[in-house]
C-alpha cells in the first residue's frame, strides 16, 4: 500500500470521474424531461376537457328570439279575471298575423312549433301584470321553440334530407321568412340564469339549481364550520394522546376516504327515513355533504392550530392565561387563515358534490325554485345530471352551459381561498 | 388560609409591598422531575433570595431548566412531565390544589430563551398581562402600566412613536426586552429566564444585562445561562447542576473563585460540558 493508492482510489480515476458525470447529468436530464412531460400530459388533458365544455357549452348563452305582435282584443279578455282567456287562440292570432294564409290544422300545427310552448303563458303573465295592455297590442320578444333554436345556430343542418330533420322544409321557410322580416334576434340568455327547469330546454334555466346549491352549501357550512372547529381545537389543544383519541383520529383520516355514494345511502336512512326530513330538501342534503365535509375540515384545522408557533402558546401560558384565552387569544387567530382557506375549499367540494345528493331525490324534475330548505330541490350538479339525461338536442349544450356556471363558482370559491390567504395570513 | 389571601392581595399591589421578613421567595425541596419513565431532576434542594439574582448553570441536558419551569409551572403544559418534592413562593407549595396556576403564573412571571413576543402591536403585548388579570380597569390605567413596564425594560424611548406597530417588528434584542416589558407588567415578585440572551448579539446582551442588574432591585431574579461570564456578571448566587442533580450552590464568587466540588470546577474551567 503506498499513498498515491490510498490518496486515489481505483474507482476516482480521472477518466472514471468523467463518466460518472456524464451519467449524473444526463440522470438528472431525464427526471426533468419525465417531469416537464407529465405537466404537459395534464395541462393538456385539462386543456381538451375545457375546450369541449367551452364549445359545446357557448351556444347555450344565446337564445333565438322572435317579434311577435300579438292583439289584446278588448272583448278577448276580460278585465276582472284576465288569467282566464283564451290565451292560446290569441298566440294563434298572433302568429297568423305574422305569417298569413296557414289554413290547414297541420299546419297551423307546424307554425305553433316556431315558437315555445309556453308562449301563451308569457302573453298571459304580461297581461295580467299589465292590465292596461287589454284593448292593444302587446310586442313580446318570444324564445323560439328548440328546434328553431338549433336550426338558427346551425346544430340542425339544412343540408340534412327532409325526412331525416326534426325541422320540415316548410317550417324552414317561414323562419327565413321571419330572418327576412327583421323579426328575429339572438340575445344573450339571461333565461339560463333566471329561469327555473323546463321540459322545454329553450326556457329551461339554473335558477332552481343556483338556489338550491345555496341552501345546501349553508347548511353544510353551518352545521360543519362550528362542529369541525369544535373537534380538531378539542382533539389539538384537550385531548390526551391515548388509544381513545388515536382511534377516533385514525377513524376520521378513513371518514375523509369514504366513498360518497355511502353518505348518501346514510343520509337516505338516517335523515329521511329516521328523522323524517321531506326528500329531496336541501335540508338532508346539506346535513349529509356536512358530514362528508367534517373529516376534512377536522383535518384542515388541525393542522392550522399545529402550524402556530408553540412559542407563542408559551408566552401565553408563561403570561398565565387559561388554556381557553390562550387558545381564543392568541393560537385561533393565528390559525384562523388556514382554516378559513380550508373551510372556503371544502365548501368548494361540497358544492361540486352529486353522487349522495341523487340517492337522496335532490335530481327530481322541479319547476320551481324552493323556498326553504324543506322543499324539494335540486343543486348546480344534479341539475346538471338531470340535463345530461334528457334527449332534447337543445339540452346537450344546456349541459355544458351548466358545468361552465359550476366551474365558474368554483373558480371564484378558490380564487377567494387564495385572495383571503394572502390578506389574512401574518407573519412571526 | 387568610395568610395566603393576604400573599396573593400583596403580590397584586405591588412587588415591593411583598417583601417579607423571610429572605428566601422561593424553595424547591427535594425536588424530582419525571419526563414519563425518564427522571430529569434527582432531588434537587434550593433557596432562591428575594431580589437577588441567582443563575444556574451546568452542560446541556442537566436540569437547570427544568427546574426554572418547575418554578411557575411550565411543565404543567407537557403531559407526561411529572414533578415530585415541594415548591414554595412565599412558604406556600406552589404545587397545592387550593393554589391556582393562573395566579401563580401572574407572580412568577417568565422570559424565554427566544423572544416570543405576541404578533399583536407592543402596546397589546404589554397590556395582555394586566388585562387577562384584571388588574386594569381603565384605558388610562392600561396605559400607565404599558409605559411603566416599557419604561422598566429601557425600551420605551425607542418605541414610544411606534406603541401600535407589532411588536414582531422590533430586532432580536428589543423583542426580548418587550418581552421582559411584558413579564413584569403584572408585576411578579419573581421573574424566571430561560437563556434570555443566548439569542441576541453582544451588544444586545449587554444591554439586557443591564437591565437585569436594574430590576434586581424590585424582582426576584432566576436565570438559567450557558455563559459563564454572564453568570458571573449578573448573579449574587449560582447553582450548579449536572446531569440532573445540584452539585453546588452559593455565592457567586465563591462559585468562580473557589468551587467546592471537582466537577463545578471542571466546567467552570471548560473541561467538561
Amino acid at each position: 500500500m503506498t499513498d498515491a493508492s490510498l490518496s486515489r482510489p481505483a474507482s476516482a480515476q480521472p477518466y472514471d470521474r468523467q463518466r460518472l458525470r456524464k451519467r449524473r447529468a444526463a440522470a438528472d436530464f431525464r427526471l426533468r424531461a419525465y417531469g416537464i412531460a407529465a405537466i404537459s400530459a395534464a395541462i393538456g388533458m385539462l386543456g381538451i376537457l375545457l375546450v369541449t365544455i367551452f364549445v359545446g357549452g357557448y351556444q347555450a348563452f344565446v337564445q333565438t328570439h322572435i317579434r311577435v305582435d300579438f292583439d289584446i282584443a278588448a272583448d278577448a279578455v276580460d278585465p276582472a279575471n284576465p288569467a282566464a282567456a283564451n290565451w292560446r287562440a290569441i298566440v294563434a292570432d298572433g302568429l297568423d298575423s305574422l305569417l298569413p294564409g296557414v289554413e290547414s290544422p297541420a299546419q297551423v300545427r307546424a307554425l305553433g312549433q316556431l315558437l315555445t310552448n309556453n308562449t301563451q303563458f308569457f302573453v298571459r303573465n304580461a297581461v295580467v301584470a299589465n292590465p292596461a295592455l287589454i284593448g292593444g297590442t302587446l310586442t313580446l320578444e318570444v324564445p323560439a321553440a328548440d328546434i328553431i333554436d338549433q336550426l338558427n345556430k346551425g346544430v340542425i343542418r339544412r343540408d340534412t334530407a327532409s325526412e331525416n330533420r326534426r325541422v320540415s322544409d316548410q317550417q324552414i321557410a317561414w323562419f327565413d321568412q321571419l330572418v327576412a322580416d327583421g323579426r328575429v334576434s339572438t340575445p344573450f340568455n339571461w333565461g339560463l340564469f333566471t329561469n327555473p327547469d323546463s321540459r322545454f330546454p329553450e326556457i329551461a334555466g339554473l335558477l332552481n339549481g343556483m338556489v338550491g346549491s345555496l341552501y345546501v352549501v349553508a347548511v353544510c357550512f353551518l352545521v360543519s364550520f362550528p362542529v369541525g372547529i369544535g373537534a380538531a381545537i378539542y382533539l389539538e389543544e384537550f385531548a390526551p394522546r391515548n388509544r381513545w383519541t388515536d382511534l377516533i383520529e385514525v377513524n376520521i383520516n378513513n371518514l375523509a376516504a369514504v366513498p360518497s355514494i355511502v353518505f348518501g345511502l346514510l343520509g337516505l336512512a338516517v335523515f329521511i327515513q329516521i328523522f323524517g326530513i321531506p326528500r329531496s330538501a336541501p335540508l338532508a342534503g346539506g346535513l349529509v355533504i356536512a358530514l362528508m365535509t367534517l373529516p376534512t375540515l377536522i383535518i384542515v384545522t388541525r393542522n392550522a392550530l399545529k402550524a402556530v408557533p408553540p412559542s407563542i402558546r408559551e408566552a401565553a401560558y408563561g403570561m398565565g392565561a387559561s388554556p381557553q384565552q390562550v387558545i381564543f387569544h392568541h393560537v385561533l387567530p393565528l390559525a384562523f387563515p388556514g382554516i378559513l382557506t380550508g373551510t372556503i375549499i371544502g365548501m368548494a367540494a361540497a358544492l361540486g358534490e352529486t353522487a349522495p345528493l341523487l340517492l337522496i331525490g335532490m335530481n327530481a324534475f322541479i319547476t320551481s325554485p324552493p323556498g326553504g330548505v324543506l322543499d324539494a330541490a335540486t343543486t348546480l350538479p344534479t341539475q346538471i345530471y338531470i340535463w345530461a339525461d334528457s334527449p332534447e338536442r337543445g339540452f346537450v349544450a344546456r349541459t355544458n352551459a351548466g358545468i361552465i356556471v359550476l366551474l365558474g363558482f368554483l373558480l371564484i370559491m378558490n380564487a377567494l381561498a387564495i385572495f383571503l390567504r394572502q390578506r389574512l395570513e401574518r407573519r412571526w | 388560609m387568610n395568610d395566603m389571601t393576604e400573599i396573593a392581595e400583596a403580590g397584586r399591589a405591588g412587588p415591593t409591598a411583598s417583601r417579607g421578613a423571610s429572605a428566601v421567595a422561593m424553595e424547591g425541596r427535594d425536588v424530582k422531575v419525571f419526563y414519563g419513565e425518564k427522571q430529569a431532576l434527582f432531588g434537587v434542594s434550593l433557596a432562591i433570595e428575594r431580589n437577588s439574582v441567582t443563575s444556574l448553570i451546568g452542560p446541556s441536558g442537566c436540569g437547570k431548566s427544568t427546574f426554572l419551569r418547575c418554578l411557575n409551572r411550565m411543565n404543567d403544559t407537557i403531559p407526561i412531565c411529572r414533578v415530585e418534592g415541594t415548591i414554595t413562593l412565599d412558604g406556600e407549595d406552589i404545587y397545592d390544589r387550593s393554589l391556582d396556576v393562573v395566579e401563580l403564573r401572574a407572580r412568577v412571571g417568565m422570559v424565554f430563551q427566544k423572544p416570543n413576543p405576541f404578533p399583536k402591536s407592543i402596546f397589546d403585548n404589554v397590556a395582555y398581562g394586566p388585562k387577562i388579570h384584571g388588574m386594569v380597569r381603565t384605558k388610562a390605567e392600561t396605559e400607565e402600566i404599558v409605559v411603566s413596564s416599557l419604561r422598566r425594560a429601557g425600551l420605551f424611548n425607542e418605541v414610544k412613536d411606534r406603541l401600535n406597530e407589532p411588536g414582531t417588528g422590533l430586532s432580536g434584542g428589543q423583542q426580548q426586552r418587550l418581552c421582559i416589558a411584558r413579564a413584569i407588567a403584572t408585576r411578579p415578585e419573581v421573574l424566571l429566564m430561560d437563556e434570555p440572551c443566548s439569542a441576541l448579539d453582544p451588544i444586545a446582551t449587554a444591554i439586557i444585562e443591564e437591565l437585569i442588574d436594574e430590576l434586581r432591585e424590585t424582582y426576584t431574579i432566576v436565570i438559567v445561562t450557558h455563559s459563564m461570564q454572564q453568570a458571573a456578571r449578573v448573579s449574587q448566587k449560582t447553582a450548579f447542576f449536572h446531569l440532573g442533580k445540584l452539585i453546588e450552590e452559593g455565592r457567586t464568587e465563591d462559585i468562580f473563585t473557589n468551587p467546592v466540588h471537582k466537577q463545578t470546577q471542571d466546567y467552570i474551567t471548560g473541561r467538561i460540558g
